[in-house]
């Protein structure tokens, strides 16, 4: 049967979010696929207009090229305070950061855990791949026990270079937050979930439930020196077992919310 | 509105509200502590967003972000705390956005002490922040220009894209004075044109520091400085005192301007050729009019309250000319006018005719005695 042009259904397009820049990202990273879920929901909830993007340090850094929708470069770490100042000067704008692990967890220790405290009304897009990527394959405060890295090239030695930091479970204490999970991008099954988890992160930001933050468990093939395969199993077999996936704080308004 | 009596800390932030301040982020530190009080009361009695940030890190960011949206932002702190936002001063030059930073200054290096102080002159004129910028920076030297400087610092740094400071000692954040405010002003209803605010029928606008190509970053600090030159051009700012047929100049800001006044007046009383010329905007800095009173005195005497920071810049602009004496007290310490006078005689009696230039180390000298109470 031959299908008229005419009678073709659209099943699969660039959401308007999105720019046609192709990302510098390497093969089998998923940014890609985290910067897409975000523009997926920016454009299902028509928010595109009134978003404002806040990009880190790290490989991410110029995330704004993929993304079309007015944004920010923070400096490293800092982007939930450039955030707090945006958010607070323009409570009608949808504000939002995108971290890696090395900046939020790292040099930006301070400024997540205290937007969350305060319930600052944004939300964080938090990839957490266990390395740093930018630099070249650093250790990370998220890096397994016995991990290799450039600057762990023993493994990392838990007993000098200390543990791996878990921080949806911290930031899921603060009373300021309204929604904290954990989510991962390593099969289809799971990035639906961590699409779904997007769009309660932003839902919350527009019912006014304070702060939200999605933590996506993420590969870096480049770094860890293996296959962009073997990086979706890293994940799954080793990353899983250590970053739990769970909803670690659900605003009880939320809880009730369908999507 | 009628003069009032006010603290200058309290002036400087009830003066920001007036000039259309937005956003006011800030972390505690004496002795700038009581613009935040003052601000964490007022700010949100006006709907307006305040924010104590956990550490003077954050709150410069917060500003960052504010001043992105193309709204009045600005924060208040002192030298310590003026050291952690150095980071967020270079990035926001960087992206070229306006924003405002008053720095009450204390005594250092280091944690240093609570007292006034000078000592951050290098620190601010010169750019604390890494790469090439090129702040705006007034000082003013009482309670009533304080007030006028952050109204004005608000409109250059917007007229220039870039970081302005407002520079004082703890002696003008914490002194009462009678003082006149400005009417309110009220914010603007149209963002600029490169803000973010949400891209609504139009392509983003995207605010970043960040330009990888060299070439491209090479552009950026091309227009950087540019628009410095033309700030050069228009935004000297100035004050003279008996200075018409003065042999004898005193170069001093802030505090130390003042005190010097005091000296001033004295020394004129007693038939002294002398006068003072204070440096309002200490970046631009007025070289050319220092060059062209340097070649009308016989000599100058740059009083500081710190080691002679501005002194290398009044040596830039006096050029061997006239020889040049030095007087600083340090690490929190206010001078009197009697040891301003007491310099002043001491370079009437014997006039100085060197132009090598030892001053500091001649001052150090009788600085140590008059320390150690010789």
């Amino acid at each position: 049967m031959v299908t008229k042009s005419e009678d073709a259904i659209l099943v699969y397009e660039r959401p308007e979010s999105f720019t046609s820049t192709h990302t510098h990202y390497c093969p089998g990273c998923t940014h890609g696929v985290a910067h897409r879920l975000i523009a997926e929901v920016i454009d299902e909830m028509g928010i595109r207009e009134k978003t404002i993007g806040v990009a880190p340090v790290g490989c991410s850094v110029f995330m704004y090229h993929y993304m079309n929708m007015d944004f920010v470069e923070a400096a490293h770490g800092r982007a939930p305070a450039m955030a707090t100042g945006i958010k607070r000067v323009s409570p009608e704008n949808t504000v939002y950061t995108y971290q890696g692990d090395g900046d939020l967890a790292s040099i930006g220790m301070a400024e997540i855990m205290h937007a969350a405290a305060r319930g600052e009304n944004i939300t964080v897009i938090f990839i957490n791949n266990a390395i740093y990527g930018m630099t070249g394959g650093q250790m990370a405060p998220t890096t397994l026990p016995g991990m290799k890295t450039t600057s762990s090239p023993l493994g990392r030695d838990v007993e000098m270079m200390g543990y791996p930091v878990r921080m949806a479970e911290m930031l899921a204490t603060m009373e300021g937050a309204g929604y904290v999970v954990r989510r991962s991008l390593h099969d289809p099954k799971h990035i639906r979930q961590a699409k779904k988890a997007i769009r309660m992160a932003f839902e919350t930001q527009e019912r006014g439930m304070g702060f939200s933050i999605v933590e996506l468990l993420s590969t870096c093939p480049t770094n860890w020196k293996v296959s962009a395969r073997e990086a979706l199993d890293f994940v799954a077999e080793q990353m899983i077992p250590v970053y739990k996936l769970d909803d670690f704080k659900v605003h009880p308004e939320l809880a009730k919310l369908k999507i | 509105m009628a003069k009032e009596l006010w603290k200058g800390n309290h002036a400087f932030a009830e003066a920001a509200i007036r000039a259309g301040c937005e956003g006011f982020f800030g972390y505690p530190i004496t002795p700038s502590t009581e613009f935040l009080e003052y601000m964490s009361e007022r700010m949100p009695q006006l709907g307006r967003a305040y924010v104590q940030a956990e550490s003077e890190v954050a709150a410069i960011n917060m500003v960052y972000g504010a001043a992105c949206t193309g709204k009045r932002a600005m924060t208040a702190s002192s030298s310590p705390g003026i050291s952690l936002m150095s980071e967020g001063i270079s990035y926001i030059a960087g992206t070229e956005i306006p924003a405002v930073v008053v720095n009450v200054i204390r005594g250092g290096p280091g944690l240093g002490n609570i007292a006034p102080s000078q000592g951050d002159y290098n620190q601010i004129v010169k750019g604390g922040g890494h790469g090439d910028y090129f702040p705006l920076v007034l000082a003013p030297a009482s309670v009533q220009e304080s007030i006028d400087h952050i109204t004005l610092a608000f409109d250059l740094a917007e007229k220039y894209r870039t970081i302005a400071f407002v520079v004082v000692d703890g002696n003008i954040g914490q002194m009462m004075e009678p003082a006149e405010m400005p009417p309110m002003r009220e914010p603007p209803k149209k963002p600029p044109e490169w803000a973010v605010t949400g891209a609504k029928g139009r392509d983003p606008n995207i605010l970043t520091s960040i330009y990888i190509h060299p070439p491209d970053e090479e552009k950026v600090n091309i227009r950087l400085y540019k628009r410095w030159l033309e700030a050069e051009a228009n935004e000297v700012r100035y004050e003279t005192f008996f200075l018409d047929d003065a042999e004898i100049v005193i170069v001093a800001f802030g505090t130390a301007a003042r005190v010097s006044s005091s000296a001033v007046k004295v020394a004129r009383e007693e038939g002294i050729k002398v006068g003072l010329f204070r440096p309002v905007s200490l970046k631009p800095f007025p070289y050319k009019q220092i060059e062209e009173i340097a070649a009308k005195a016989k000599s100058m005497l740059v009083v500081e309250m710190n080691t002679g920071m501005m002194l290398d810049d009044v040596k830039m602009a006096v050029k061997g000319q006239i020889p040049i004496e030095f007087y600083g007290r340090l690490g929190g310490v206010t001078p009197f006018p009697d040891e301003i006078l007491d310099e002043i005689h001491r370079i009437a009696e014997n006039p100085p005719t060197k132009t090598e230039f030892h001053e500091r180390k001649e001052w150090i000298e009788r600085l140590e005695k008059i320390v150690e109470g010789k």
